[in-house]
């Protein structure tokens, strides 16, 4: 029964053919029997799992009204606030830590009545593009145990891989959700800046950061999107709209729809199995009526390094709230409270976290804040203006996710500028608060998926989910080997 | 661009960073070559240009002045590595 999308799912217990009960033995089942070798969770909730969907089963048997997700078991990324449960963010810093509330995200899916099978594993604080980060364990690709499964949200992504969640959500700063999701074959949508609310979703790059969903389908992408989305006082970020349904307004009629390619993404530095896969998805495009068109984006390759500022600044300001008072790890020997300060941080971080705490705080430092910061933000404007100039043209654009698939495990730790480079595809759309979406568009040589990426204007999520369901409609999907051949 | 050792001391003791000497090291070169790659945005002529803080246009998210119900204090002291009459402890800081 794992093997089910989450909407089969939900449909198949509003229909009463299954228990939500079943549903979540079977996801629990299967995280036995697969997650000793896959490592997508930090935290499993089996018992607490098991009850709420009997207090789902419970409602569906008495006629109650339940939310639109009834009984469907799903995961969260950890360093979305869960009540009581642990949330961890993957770092020694918050190992212990019980949030006091749930994060909107976290609220919305028990509204919805999803059931929680736990929290995900991800690239401590978020920072990261391999997963290697967590201070807890590695998450290895379903695809391909000797690699990894992409990142930050590397457990997110393996777990719906290995059909050890129906759904999960992740987030994305510079690409966390959508390399992953390339990495790991699944859909990812990083939605537009302002969409999801960020309440209780622990800070990495506030300018950035966004939710989305992690799913096998597009559908399941949809129906997910509906039941994350929407204003919250509690964001200051929320954007206040209305939100016709995703799901109800899938179409993968396509004719007409304006495809733009920015050549700067189809160059050098991107693998040539890749380039060919995207390629055959543009050949797809024009064979179901989309009108396929060269776009430019010249300053895609400042996009990067402005990230990285960006990023790293926000971060560094974000962080500096972990200082052993209030929650998470406090060092034990120390001499006063400037020295608590410092063992806490030093003792409580890891490596690839201190590396971005000092990039930002020597981008924000004095003498240096024009050359790096605002400088950054202003690059930022100008990338901004590229992508408005794209869309006068285009309705959305498409772009390969990362310049290969999934790398092997220990391939990219020792150089951060190599890592880095992972996210060259990725990390404009944040910096221009775009939504995009990624399906698995192919498999290289290797059996590895290929990605690819769809982009958006500003709550342009329908256009991005149409496109998405009529590729995927072309495209024959190979699932992993994981757990015996099937 | 070149990064002193003395400046990724500063720079760590702005952070609130405790570096031994081979952190210190590979830190010092780190953000070498990083901050060597950030300069290719000095290629970019921005003069004139407003920055983006945000990628959404948006003014300050103002709300009134209610008065709700907000968290226990036992709740959020919960976590506190150490708490005491209702409060977050910290080593002393005043004689």
């Amino acid at each position: 029964m794992y093997k089910y999308t989450a909407h089969e799912i939900r449909d198949m217990i509003k229909n009463k053919e299954i228990s939500s009960v079943e549903a979540t033995k079977a996801a629990l089942s299967r995280i036995d029997d697969v997650e000793e070798t896959v490592g997508s969770f930090i935290t499993v909730l089996g018992d607490e799992a098991i009850k709420s969907a009997e207090a789902v089963d419970k409602k569906i048997a008495s006629n109650e009204e339940t939310g639109s997700l009834a009984g469907v078991p799903m995961a969260l990324k950890d360093n979305m606030c869960t009540k009581d449960v642990l949330t961890t963010c993957a770092s020694k810093m918050l190992y212990n830590f019980k949030p006091p509330y749930d994060s909107t995200v976290a609220k919305k899916m028990k509204d919805a009545d999803a059931v929680l099978l736990g929290k995900v594993n991800m690239d401590e604080f978020a920072m990261g593009s391999s997963t290697e980060n967590s201070y807890f364990k590695k998450t290895l690709n379903p695809y391909d145990i000797t690699r990894v499964p992409g990142g930050s949200s590397g457990g997110s992504a393996a777990a719906v891989a290995a059909d050890e969640a129906y759904f999960t959500l992740g987030s994305d700063t510079g690409g966390s959700i959508r390399q992953p999701a390339a990495f790991c074959g699944c859909v990812g949508l990083k939605p537009t800046y302002g969409a999801v609310s960020r309440f209780g979703l622990v800070a990495f790059a506030s300018s950035l950061d966004q939710i989305g969903p992690m799913t096998k389908d597009v559908k399941d992408c949809a129906m997910v999107l509906d039941n994350i989305v929407g204003y919250d006082c509690q964001d200051s970020t929320s954007i206040n709209t209305e939100y016709k349904s995703f799901e109800k307004n899938l179409s993968s009629d396509i004719k007409g729809l304006k495809i733009g390619v920015p050549s700067q993404y189809m160059g050098a530095g991107i693998d040539e199995e890749i380039l060919n896969s995207i390629n055959a998805s543009l050949e797809s495009f024009k064979a179901l009526g989309a009108e396929i068109g060269e776009a430019s984006l010249p300053l895609n390759k400042y996009a990067l390094p402005a990230y990285y500022i960006i990023s790293s600044a926000e971060a560094s300001s974000n962080l500096a709230r972990y200082d052993g008072v209030k929650y998470g790890y406090r060092a034990e020997n120390f001499e006063d409270l400037s020295d608590l300060y410092l063992k806490t941080r030093s003792e409580g971080f890891g490596k690839e976290v201190k590396r971005r705490i000092m990039i930002g705080t020597y981008a924000l430092s004095s003498g240096y804040y024009d050359a790096y910061y605002k400088k950054a933000q202003q690059v930022r404007t100008q990338i901004m203006q590229d992508f408005s100039q794209a869309f006068e043209k285009f309705d959305c654009l498409v772009t390969p996710v990362s310049p290969t698939t999934a790398f092997k495990l220990g391939e990219k730790t020792s150089d951060p500028m190599q890592m880095y480079m992972a996210d060259i595809c990725t990390v404009s759309v944040n910096i221009g608060g775009l939504p995009a979406i990624v399906i698995p568009c192919g498999y290289d040589k290797a059996g590895l998926p290929i990605g690819i990426q769809i982009i958006g204007k500003h709550f342009g999520e329908q256009t991005i989910l149409n496109a998405a369901l009529a590729l995927e409609q072309t495209v024959k999907k190979v699932r992993p080997q994981i757990g015996g051949i099937e | 661009m070149k990064i002193t050792k003395e400046e990724v001391l500063h720079v760590a003791k702005l952070a609130k960073l405790n570096l031994s000497e081979e952190e210190t090291d590979t830190l010092r070169s780190d953000m070498e070559s990083i901050i060597e790659f950030a300069n290719t945005l000095s290629e970019l002529d921005t003069e004139g240009v407003v920055p983006t803080a945000h990628a959404r246009y948006m003014v300050n998210a103002f709300r009134e002045d209610v008065i709700k119900e907000s968290y226990k204090e036992e709740d959020i002291l919960k976590n506190a590595p150490l708490a005491e009459d209702g409060g977050f402890a910290v080593p002393k800081v005043v004689e």
